[in-house]
């Protein structure tokens, strides 16, 4: 199953620090080793993008200034797994990295499985009860 | 969290993390299937504590604790103590940072170790399919179980496999052995054989079947770039994960809601994964660099990356396909090859040409009995207007394909060519 894990964190919370950096450099390396990451990046700025909307029937493009999002999405990053767990066991390391190195940050990691052409994805939802037995 | 919860957390958890175990472990023991037997007793032990404690705030490092704890431990018990004196040091060392250093787990580069460990897993010496058991337990961390429904097999058979395997390697002193330099090549190949093996067997698994078994494919993508990373300079590792990243392009629109094979020329090319077809194309690149271009895995990706930079079907680039069809058949010598190429040339040259080669085929033993064979020479020969011969190579093909779907396709393919022939 492929993942898109969607980091939000308030508008105003500062660059990571360098031991942040450093740290996600690392997971981000060991899973793109491993295979499981396929990619991933940050975003610049919401101020320096541009919205391109529609409402009421209309098409309109905004670009900047904008109003401050309560959370914005400041990176991304595409994972293949097996389970919707694996992705939680992920996400919650790479969280975890922000705890440690940046005291004070808040933010979420959103987690969202890909959708198939035609639905094939939602029967891998069901994830093997087997045993490890040795 | 119900329990059944925390058990699939605990396996995921387990996933990410064994690799480090196992590597971590037969570094200090110096015995692959031995380290491997004791990181399943972490396992063991998680599966037995966490449902009751919950799961611990960092569980990658209290399985590595758990696991680091039972090598102490089996060294002490085997005496190997004084001898290795100078190593449990350290590691005991080691073992007292895992907690405070919330890093440990990313500042080990285990590239080296996990090398040794598919080495030792896919080791010529074992059986191809006690290779492929023992790399899906020891490298992608799935469970005998696991293994056992992925190929359709009864749980002891698999867990008789790894069991024996595990043996030879250790009675014959290979547990623990690294391969440098050119005995690396030569080795990789015995690894290739069975991460292609994996990808297969879920490649040709069905839709709807348990899930399990589509998984093989994504296992051995996996596999597949960790060795591109571990092993950057071996064109035929990326020439392999460049393969079958590109047939795994396709894998949501091989076939029909009813579960029917839809053939590669019919499909919704807009539905082939581009992250994917992106991949396969860098990994060829790279495979080319360091000179693989001519190697097995690299032309065969080749030949499909063809397909997958063709906007549309009819945008195929046919001469290409059959020259490299053409290089890839003198590498293997397989008439199977040949055939493709016959296809692959009637494409690019006319039914004429392809007829050409797959009549000579006709007497190659190893095709007697095997239904493309009828069946690329009947699209051939309808093709020129041969009709009452195209509808006896069909019905000949009918009767020899071995599944039912194959021999309906066959049999109103005849029918069509009966009908050409009268009209």
């Amino acid at each position: 199953m492929r993942f898109m894990y969607l980091v939000k964190h308030p508008g105003r919370s500062g660059n990571p620090t360098p031991e942040l950096m450093e740290a996600m450099g690392k997971l981000a390396d060991r899973e793109i080793k491993a295979g499981r990451m396929l990619d991933c990046g940050g975003l610049m700025p919401v101020q320096t993008g541009a919205h391109v909307r529609i409402a009421d029937g209309k098409l309109s493009v905004i670009d900047g200034p904008f109003v401050e999002a309560k959370e914005v999405v400041g990176g991304y990053a595409i994972f293949e797994l097996r389970d919707k767990q694996e992705a939680l066991a992920s996400a919650k390391e790479f969280m975890q990295l922000h705890l440690d190195h940046m005291p004070g940050w808040e933010g979420t990691c959103e987690v969202r499985a890909f959708g198939m052409p035609d639905g094939q994805g939602e029967c891998q939802a069901e994830v093997a009860d087997t045993l490890a037995h040795s | 969290m119900t329990a059944a919860d925390i058990h699939r957390t605990i396996l995921a958890v387990w996933r990410i993390e064994q690799p480090r175990l196992i590597t971590s472990l037969s570094r200090m023991l110096r015995d692959v299937p031995l380290a491997e037997d004791l990181t399943q007793e972490a396992l063991l032990a998680a599966l037995e504590h966490w449902p009751a404690e919950g799961v611990p705030e960092r569980p990658g490092a209290w399985l590595m604790a758990a696991a680091k704890r039972r090598a102490l431990d089996h060294l002490r018990r085997t005496k190997m103590l004084a001898r290795k004196h100078g190593m449990i040091a350290c590691d005991m060392e080691q073992e007292q940072q895992v907690m405070p250093d919330l890093d440990s787990g990313l500042d080990d580069d285990i590239g080296d170790e996990l090398l040794r460990l598919i080495f030792t897993a896919c080791h010529p010496l074992l059986a191809r399919e006690a290779r492929a058991a023992l790399s899906l337990r020891m490298i992608c961390g799935l469970t005998t179980g696991e293994i056992a429904r992925a190929f359709l097999l009864p749980e002891a058979t698999i867990a008789q496999r790894i069991v024996r395997a595990k043996r030879t390697l250790s009675e014959s002193g290979l547990a623990y052995e690294t391969p440098r330099g050119e005995e690396l090549s030569e080795r990789l190949a015995s690894v290739l054989e069975v991460v292609y093996l994996i990808f297969n067997e879920g490649y040709t698994a069905a839709r709807g079947a348990d899930w399990l078994r589509p998984q093989l494919c994504n296992e051995a993508l996996r596999i597949g770039r960790v060795l591109t990373s571990i092993a950057p300079h071996e064109p035929e590792a990326h020439g392999l994960l460049a393969l079958m990243e590109l047939n795994a392009s396709r894998t949501a629109v091989r076939t029909d809601a009813a579960g029917e094979p839809i053939l590669l020329l019919d499909q919704d090319r807009a539905l082939w994964d581009q992250l994917q077809i992106r991949r396969g194309l860098q990994a060829l690149g790279r495979a080319r660099e360091l000179g693989g271009a001519g190697g097995c895995y690299a032309l065969q990706a080749a030949i499909i990356a063809c397909h997958a930079q063709a906007l549309t079907a009819d945008n195929t680039d046919w001469r290409r396909i059959a020259g490299l069809y053409g290089k890839l058949a003198a590498l293997v010598r397989s008439p199977v090859v040949e055939l493709n190429r016959a296809v692959a040339v009637g494409m690019a040259e006319g039914p004429e040409a392809g007829l050409s080669i797959v009549d000579r085929l006709a007497h190659e033993p190893i095709l007697k009995g095997y239904h493309l064979l009828g069946s690329v020479r009947g699209d051939l020969l309808q093709k020129l207007g041969r009709h009452e011969e195209a509808r006896a190579a069909f019905e000949a093909a009918a009767a020899l394909a071995g599944n039912k779907r194959e021999q309906h396709l066959l049999r109103r393919r005849a029918a069509e060519a009966a009908n050409a022939a009268t009209s």
